[in-house]
């Protein structure tokens, strides 16, 4: 009952306010950061921030898929604007520990990089999902045709790699850390389960 | 506030401090929570009074000390001292406080005695992060005696010509500026000499991590980051990283206590 009247209601929010909702973890960061509401330690809390929002959204993702399944809820045609808005908070991640972390000592940075499990897992991670936000388009899907599917399956190391690299940048593992491990366990179980036991239609 | 009378010291940095909001809401004091900013939420429920500190082990005069006898028969010195985190950031801290000598001499070390092992309180009822997992509390830390008894490792009861406050490890820690923050073990309650190096909680955590003596080393990496440069608090958001100097600057006072020893192995 109550899935259906959001479902309905749904039907009149399109994709385009969802991007536009998904600048507003950004604006709460640049309007901490000009009213110095970031604490002692700016760099780090722009740092982590936007790596933590990009976990929402990934995970958020992630989670479409089994909403649809077992409470009907759907909201696939969101999925697209959830997964650029992460890729995109991704970059602003990556370009905070450039620019503001690492203070573009390049030198530094790509040593710690290299040498670095946690550095590199997020890394790649970020780099798999390169080409599925350059597929993210409806040009890309029709060109594709079945490789589309087969190439998007990325996402599922790549949202991987990204927990175990925000696990092992902690001294030691907090229960929020372990909270979002389990998310993401949970969210690959089902579809493990999904495959192994189809549901009858 | 009346200030806290204490003399100038010679081992003072000239460099200027970080400011008493900085220095007290940006805490790594995990029995306060996770997060830098739990201490200052949480501390203030601790009871720091009565406080006294049990002194034992291979010493003279053991027995429990009270923290207001202590503070009477030292002479308090304001230390400007640089703290590193082994988190590589790095702040400028006015401490009050008195050597750990002086304290160690009146309880009287005996000759066999070559370490001193600090524990922190217990007492998880004002101390919300002991009562969850990850760390085996109390939180332990240790020196070699040498390294105790070296003129710039003190005890601090003050800040900023303040108490100390709760969230900054009231009302005794201990301040040893050329190791990594974490060996700076705070709201100390128990001083055991020994003749075994004592077990540490952050290498008890992570061995390969932490090491029992954890110098600021530029040379030395953590597994997971650069030791070489650090990030000045409060410096700005678009600061540049500074390099990190051996021993955090103290090289000149404290490389003999190291002479022929692998810091790439004892790190």
């Amino acid at each position: 009952m109550l899935v259906s009247t959001v479902n309905g209601s749904l039907r009149r929010v399109s994709p385009g306010w969802i991007y536009l909702a998904g600048l507003i973890p950004l604006a709460w960061i640049v309007w901490l950061a000009v009213s110095n509401g970031l604490g002692v330690d700016p760099v780090k809390e722009i740092e982590h921030r936007l790596g933590k929002v990009a976990l929402w959204f990934l995970m958020g993702g992630l989670a479409i898929t089994p909403a649809r399944r077992f409470f009907g809820l759907n909201l696939i045609r969101y999925r697209r604007a959830i997964g650029l808005i992460a890729f995109f908070y991704l970059c602003l991640h990556l370009a905070a520990w450039v620019v503001l972390d690492m203070t573009l000592l390049w030198e530094q940075a790509l040593r710690d990089l290299v040498k670095r499990p946690y550095l590199y897992l997020g890394l790649a991670g970020f780099v798999s999902l390169i080409p599925l936000a350059a597929t993210s388009n409806n040009a890309s899907v029709r060109k594709l045709g079945r490789n589309w599917r087969r190439l998007h399956w990325l996402v599922y190391p790549a949202v991987g790699f990204g927990v175990i690299h925000y696990l092992m940048q902690m001294k030691v593992v907090s229960t929020e850390g372990w909270a979002w491990a389990a998310a993401f366990t949970a969210l690959m179980a089902v579809r493990v389960t999904a495959r192994a036991f189809p549901t009858r239609r | 506030q009346a200030k806290i009378a204490a003399r100038p010291s010679a081992y003072s940095t000239d460099a200027k401090p970080n400011t008493f909001e900085e220095i007290t809401t940006y805490n790594n004091f995990y029995e306060f929570g996770w997060d830098k900013s739990d201490p200052a939420r949480h501390a203030g429920k601790l009871r720091t009074d009565p406080w006294s500190v049990e002194i034992g082990g291979l010493v003279e005069r053991p027995g429990s000390y009270a923290l207001e006898d202590i503070l009477k028969n030292v002479t308090l010195e304001e230390r400007i001292y640089r703290l590193r985190c082994v988190e590589a950031w790095a702040m400028v801290i006015p401490w009050i406080g008195f050597p750990l000598a002086d304290l160690l001499n009146r309880a009287g070390v005996q000759p066999g005695a070559k370490y001193v092992a600090f524990e922190t309180l217990l007492r998880p009822e004002e101390m919300p992060g002991q009562r969850g997992g990850g760390i085996d509390w109390p939180y332990v830390e240790g020196l070699r005696l040498d390294e105790a008894m070296h003129p710039l490792t003190i005890l601090a009861s003050g800040l900023y010509g303040e108490e100390l406050p709760k969230q900054n490890g009231a009302p005794l820690r201990l301040v040893v500026p050329w190791k990594y923050g974490f060996k700076s073990i705070k709201s100390i309650v128990k001083i055991t000499l020994t003749e075994a190096e004592p077990r540490t909680t952050w290498k008890s955590l992570q061995p390969r991590e932490y090491g029992f003596y954890a110098n600021v080393n530029p040379e030395v990496d953590h597994p997971r980051w650069s030791q070489a440069t650090e990030r000045r608090i409060g410096a700005g958001l678009f600061a540049k990283r500074e390099p990190t100097l051996m021993f955090n600057g103290y090289a000149d006072e404290v490389t003999g206590l190291y002479a022929g020893m692998d810091l790439r192995v004892k790190y």
